[in-house]
């Protein structure tokens, strides 16, 4: 069985990530309950026609592909593997108001079209000349994590040696509104650096992309190994330490083995519940961090998790902003993931220095 | 990689039937499930013609014992009617007794409901619960509660109308790697007005019963289906002794990276993906005894396959036809509908009659089978192909 590296990274979200050169270097602080992107050059990428044309979601996934391909010094790659949890909603919501308003009248294709929720890897295939294989995965907050199961069983196996996986979803103006009627999202605006302390129910809502080229070939340019990814679409607060501590055993690794734990912590104090039992449980004497006040919450902000856990480990640093504790670490070898959302669809991610 | 996949229970839902033995009476009987949408208020109502599951979503709801603040959408319906019978069938008393996983697919998810209330969330409490049962994901998680799946990998793929086809790939994907000992996998897809609308703008419904492979074909009729199969491992099926109705022996999935909605003159997709599932299942053109084609019955969609099957097959294409006329398109169930009807070609030696043609096409001389064959089959391909370019071949054969 090959080993499987993440060979580079793409992201387009909330904070100024689309230079690779760049770590978190400075933060936004936004005050908010809604999150959109700091946007790229889209045109430095695509040609303005044709940007002009595309859907957010597609924008932001194509270029971060173009991002991450770039990054890996690859012109194509063999397989394409994208995970969304709503695909591009905003046409998705201009096609059925359109039907309503008009009475299933003058309505035009364009935003059907676009509303499949295999756009973003259809025209990612489409921009790269790509015909290999191209899945879209589409399980809420376990969408990414499906796409990075996918991708590593191939390249275990030798089947296929480039694959481009990623995670991304647009925000969309009645989505929103409605999110906000059943108070999945925050009733009021909270500062970013205070996610933690909103003492709220609801989430922060955002968009983003981050896209990997993960590869069973390692390059110098590595970041890091996957070296496990589980998923789980039931469990229970009592349930995680437990999950937690299988899933390390069962890849041979110990908590004190854990340099960072990476959690999705998004400040519903509903549902944080899940994250506390790992917090003030095992892992309390070891590294722990979070992103989504970062990014926002959208069902693949994990994906800009797992870009967070390859930026640490390649670089062997960890931004002050995104620490949730404060344990002497000499370096960041080995990094463990957990992510849910509401509840529901679990997912432990495994990475280790390479 | 080479462990065998096998299928140990079967479950469906489609116009031509509630379950998987009314749908072979339908299919050897030539008797299409397509009239006029009677559920769906919409103005195309003498536009068009669908393949239309007669129970109500309230008749849904008493079948499953929900209570009445349920947030189930069509999708959800369908798929748990579906999957409980592939449950059933399988013998499965214990689902978590292994390592069980449930792959399912769709494409539409709870879009009947979103542009049901789309505006009556913002006024009326009652119908919110509807909201967080949008997302595609949503009825495959009610589809693992239903079947008691918990703790355990469950996923959603959504690639336009090759949807079902992948959970099928990456349920066999999972097995063979030891993943999983055991996976449901399949889809489901109601109407709505979203997909009527839809595919209306894109011209390429048809007003009257679409006739697959015919020169004069109008477009699709579109359908609602769910149909799941249960694929269990070598290990599995030695240590229960189970009955295996038929193993999934190739598959291959690949883009044709041409349009986002429109197949390539030649099929290159098309192409490659029967190319990978003939090499997967290690097979020559020549082991193929029948194609299960796609076939929607677009002008596009059956040039395209044609020549791809062509292309594969040379001189020697083997009997193919598509089932398309009986279900019409079921989009992202339609690979799951036409895996269940490729296992029972299989069980029962038959090549089911590719119903309405009248006209040869003319860019080739390929015909599809007409009426029903009996004929010793080995080996059945079937193929599914979707927006967005995705191209997917699956091969189902008798023997491991």
């Amino acid at each position: 069985m090959k080993q499987v590296y993440i060979n580079s990274i793409g992201s387009i979200s909330g904070q100024k990530t689309f230079d690779n050169n760049e770590f978190l270097n400075d933060i936004v602080d936004y005050e908010d309950n809604v999150i959109s992107v700091i946007d790229p050059i889209y045109k430095d990428y695509i040609p303005p026609a044709a940007a002009r044309r595309m859907a957010k979601g597609i924008k932001m996934g194509v270029v971060a592909s173009k991002i991450a391909l770039q990054d890996a010094g690859l012109e194509n790659v063999d397989a394409i593997i994208t995970g969304t949890g709503m695909g591009c909603v905003r046409d998705s919501e201009k096609f059925v108001s359109a039907i309503i308003d008009n009475d299933e009248q003058y309505l035009t294709p364009t935003s059907f079209i676009q509303s499949t929720h295999n756009t973003v890897g259809g025209q990612i295939a489409l921009e790269l000349q790509c015909k290999g294989y191209n899945f879209t995965y589409v399980h809420g907050s376990n969408s990414f994590e499906s796409a990075l199961l996918d991708a590593k069983l191939q390249l275990e196996n030798n089947e296929e040696h480039n694959i481009l996986v990623g995670g991304v979803d647009e925000l969309g103006d009645h989505t929103v509104t409605i999110h906000k009627l059943i108070n999945h999202i925050k009733p009021h605006a909270v500062k970013s650096s205070e996610l933690l302390k909103s003492n709220s129910v609801g989430a922060v809502f955002a968009e983003g992309a981050n896209f990997f080229v993960l590869s069973n070939e390692k390059q110098a340019s590595s970041y890091a190994e996957v070296t496990a990814v589980k998923l789980f679409n039931t469990l229970t607060k009592a349930e995680i330490t437990k999950a937690a501590t299988d899933f390390l055993a069962e890849n041979n690794l110990e908590v004190s083995d854990i340099d960072i734990l990476i959690l999705g912590n998004n400040g519903d104090i509903e549902h944080d519940g899940y994250y506390h039992e790992l917090q003030s449980g095992p892992f309390k004497n070891t590294q722990q961090v979070y992103y989504k006040h970062l990014c926002g919450e959208f069902n693949t902000a994990s994906s800009f998790g797992f870009w967070l856990a390859s930026k640490i480990i390649k670089t062997q640093s960890l931004p002050e902003s995104v620490k949730l504790n404060n344990i002497k670490q000499a370096s960041f070898k080995t990094i463990l993931l957990y992510n849910q959302y509401r509840g529901e669809n679990h997912s432990f991610t495994l990475l280790k220095q390479c | 990689m080479s462990k065998g996949v096998a299928i140990t229970g079967m479950g469906i839902i489609s116009a031509i039937g509630n379950n998987v033995a009314e749908n072979y009476h339908a299919l050897i009987n030539g008797n299409k499930g397509i009239s006029r949408v009677k559920k769906i208020k919409t103005n195309h109502v003498n536009d068009i013609m669908v393949g239309e599951i007669a129970f109500t979503n309230s008749e849904f709801e008493q079948q499953l014992h929900l209570s009445s603040d349920n947030n189930y959408s069509r999708t959800a319906f369908l798929g748990v009617v579906a999957a409980k019978e592939a449950i059933k069938n399988a013998g499965i008393t214990d689902i978590n007794a292994y390592k069980t996983g449930l792959v399912s697919a769709t494409s539409v998810g709870g879009m009947d409901m979103t542009e049901r209330y789309f505006y009556d969330y913002l006024e009326n409490k009652a119908t919110q619960k509807y909201i967080e049962g949008h997302h595609a994901g949503d009825s495959t998680q009610k589809i693992a509660e239903q079947l008691g799946i918990e703790k355990s990998l469950v996923t959603t793929i959504s690639t336009a109308c090759s949807s079902a086809a992948n959970s099928i790939m990456l349920g066999a994907r999972l097995i063979k790697s030891g993943l999983l000992d055991r996976v449901i996998v399949g889809g489901a897809d109601c109407l709505s007005k979203f997909t009527i609308n839809g595919f209306k703008t894109l011209m390429i419904l048809s007003d009257t019963y679409n006739t697959p492979f015919d020169e004069n074909r109008k477009g699709l009729n579109l359908g609602e289906a769910a149909a799941f199969l249960v694929l269990e491992s070598d290990a599995v099926v030695q240590a229960e002794n189970k009955t295996v109705l038929a193993y999934v022996k190739g598959y291959g999935n690949a883009n044709d990276a041409y349009h986002q909605t429109a197949s390539s003159d030649n099929g290159d997709g098309a192409f490659l993906a029967m190319e990978k599932a003939l090499k997967v299942a290690d097979f020559t053109p020549a082991d193929i005894d029948y194609i299960n084609a796609h076939g929607t019955a677009t002008g596009n969609n059956d040039l395209s396959e044609g020549r791809a099957i062509i292309r594969v097959f040379g001189e020697h294409v083997p009997d193919f036809s598509s089932t398309k006329a009986y279900t019409g398109h079921t989009l992202a169930a339609a690979g799951a509908i036409e895996a269940v009807y490729s296992v029972l070609a299989l069980q029962n030696n038959v090549v089911y009659p590719n119903l309405n043609f009248e006209t040869q096409m003319k860019e080739f001389d390929m015909t599809p089978q007409l009426e029903l064959k009996e004929k010793p089959l080995k080996t059945v391909m079937s193929n599914s192909f979707g927006f967005g370019g995705n191209c997917s071949t699956v091969i189902f054969s008798k023997e491991q």
